[in-house]
């Protein structure tokens, strides 16, 4: 599909062929595998921003990809605070980055 | 009520539910990534004699075991809360409550995080991050990357990316600070790394680890630094910054003296695209702490662990352990505590038939066994510390049970 990709490895041979689906991330469509995570299929097409911190708006990305940090948590049909890594990709999911907090909520007052 | 639910589909889960279900218990194993392993998925490394050994084949291999028994494996699921009941535990899912008589968490080890300036870039990501990027979804981290952090992991991991087509520009220690600790101190990572030298590829390394003190080896360390597969490990270089506008462009390095120290007029930036942070590993133990074990901080197991005896009981009726939560070690270790932990776990409901009692010493001997054999060290000291920690367990029910 694209660099990113490591379709063949020298141990494990090569990648098997998966169904190719098409998923929106802020409305862009953009090429994945079934089987992929929406954090996988978005770095394979060199996405790495995957919200924008909610107070300082610095951009973000994934960090431990196994759930722990909820760094790449992004917004999935609506529903908000969904692990980009451990969440698997599926056909027309529609993904969005999130948004900045609203100014009541910045720094650190509540 | 299931007779055993266990948190965590990776060796010591895996090995844990094959164990209880040969001897009928009814099983359910609790994952919250996509698919069973756990950190078996992204392991690839080279045994001596020249084979690979693949953690993709050796975890489909125990979960067609477990799948044969009749294991039920759920993965996407969360656990967020757990509840002693009067006769077993209440496990709280994102999926429904289930409710059984035994509990397991084999919830494994997560990364310890070394916050240096900029890295909550994109494009900054932690070593095991890139290890199941590379390894299990087939995903590149980037293009050319720097490791921070020099460690048994950073160094297998480096390897495994290398072979994915990443190319590994170097492995650096961190900046010191009050929050990188040992990490940013050449000696103690010389120490580390001298652990893994009978798996170097380069003689000097092989050769340094029997005869070089970490002392000793820290202060010789060359400033270009050892290759490794052709990655240089520099012990006395340090990385200061990750820079970059909207994602990695780059790091600052500068020399250090052999003590850790920063040299002055030393400092440039080298250009990648991605960049690991490779702290080391801790005990994922947050669950026994919900359900109210007893915990004891020991730094050769990793961090703080829910104190256990040697039949993976915790303080706790009908809670149990094993793998990594219960301290840092390889996932041959992990199988073979989780095999233990099943067949207590089998016996404590009166599944264990004929000589239950054999049964299950044979496979707490051949838990120290496999620890005796690990190809990787992650700690010194392992043993003798898990001695101790059964001696404090044993003492503490002891205390309990004349109150």
């Amino acid at each position: 599909m694209n660099s990113m990709r490591v379709d063949n490895h020298p141990v494990f041979g090569s990648l098997e062929k998966r169904k190719n689906i098409t998923i929106y991330f802020d409305d862009q469509p953009y090429a994945a595998y079934e089987g992929d995570t929406i954090a996988s299929a978005l770095l394979a097409s060199g996405v790495r921003t995957l919200r924008c911190h909610e107070d300082k708006g610095t951009p973000r990305g994934i960090y431990c990809n196994i759930g722990h940090c909820f760094e790449c948590r992004v917004r999935v049909h609506g529903q908000n605070t969904v692990r980009a890594c451990l969440t698997p990709v599926e056909n027309k999911m529609r993904i969005e980055s999130g948004i900045l907090a609203t100014a009541s909520f910045k720094g650190g007052k509540l | 009520m299931i007779d055993l639910v266990i948190i965590g589909a990776g060796p010591a889960g895996l090995g844990a539910a094959i164990s209880a279900a040969e001897n009928g218990l009814e099983v359910y194993i609790l994952d919250e990534f996509v698919k069973p392993g756990g950190r078996l998925l992204g392991q690839l490394h080279e045994e001596p004699d020249g084979k690979w050994v693949n953690g993709i084949a050796e975890a489909e291999k125990l979960y067609k075991r477990a799948i044969q028994l009749g294991v039920n494996i759920r993965c996407g699921v969360s656990v967020y809360d757990l509840m002693k009941l009067d006769q077993g535990w209440c496990v709280y899912t994102t999926d429904n409550v289930m409710e059984c008589k035994c509990l397991l968490l084999a919830t494994g080890a997560s990364e310890t995080p070394i916050p240096i300036p900029g890295w909550t870039l994109p494009g900054v990501m932690s070593i095991g991050a890139a290890q199941v990027m590379g390894n299990v979804h087939r995903v590149k981290p980037g293009k050319k990357g720097i490791i921070i952090g020099v460690n048994v992991l950073s160094a297998a991991i480096a390897r495994e990316l290398q072979l994915c087509g990443v190319h590994i520009e170097s492995i650096l220690l961190p900046q010191p600070n009050l929050l990188s600790g040992d990490a940013a101190n050449p000696e103690k990572m010389m120490e580390s790394l001298l652990r893994l030298s009978h798996l170097a590829p380069s003689a000097l390394i092989r050769f340094g680890g029997k005869w070089v003190s970490p002392k000793l080896g820290a202060r010789l360390y060359p400033k270009n630094g050892f290759k490794m597969w052709d990655i240089p490990i520099q012990l006395r270089k340090s990385a200061l910054e990750i820079l970059g506008e909207k994602q990695v462009e780059g790091v600052r390095v500068a020399e250090i003296t052999a003590n850790g120290e920063v040299v002055s007029g030393t400092e440039k930036v080298v250009s990648v695209d991605f960049v690991c942070i490779a702290g080391g590993l801790a005990p994922l133990s947050e669950l026994a702490a919900v359900a109210g074990c007893s915990f004891r901080f020991v730094p050769e197991l990793g961090g703080h662990v829910p104190l256990h005896n040697e039949y993976m009981q915790t303080n706790l009726t009908g809670l149990y352990v094993a793998g990594n939560i219960t301290g840092v070690e390889s996932a041959k270790v992990a199988r073979a505590q989780g095999t233990a932990a099943g067949l207590s776990i089998a016996r404590e409901l009166n599944a264990l038939a004929d000589h239950a009692d054999e049964k299950i010493e044979a496979a707490i001997m051949e838990v120290m066994e496999t620890r005796k054999n690990a190809l990787i060290q992650f700690q010194p000291g392992i043993e003798e510390a898990r001695k101790k920690l059964y001696s404090e367990f044993y003492e503490t029910s002891e205390k309990a049970s004349m109150i």
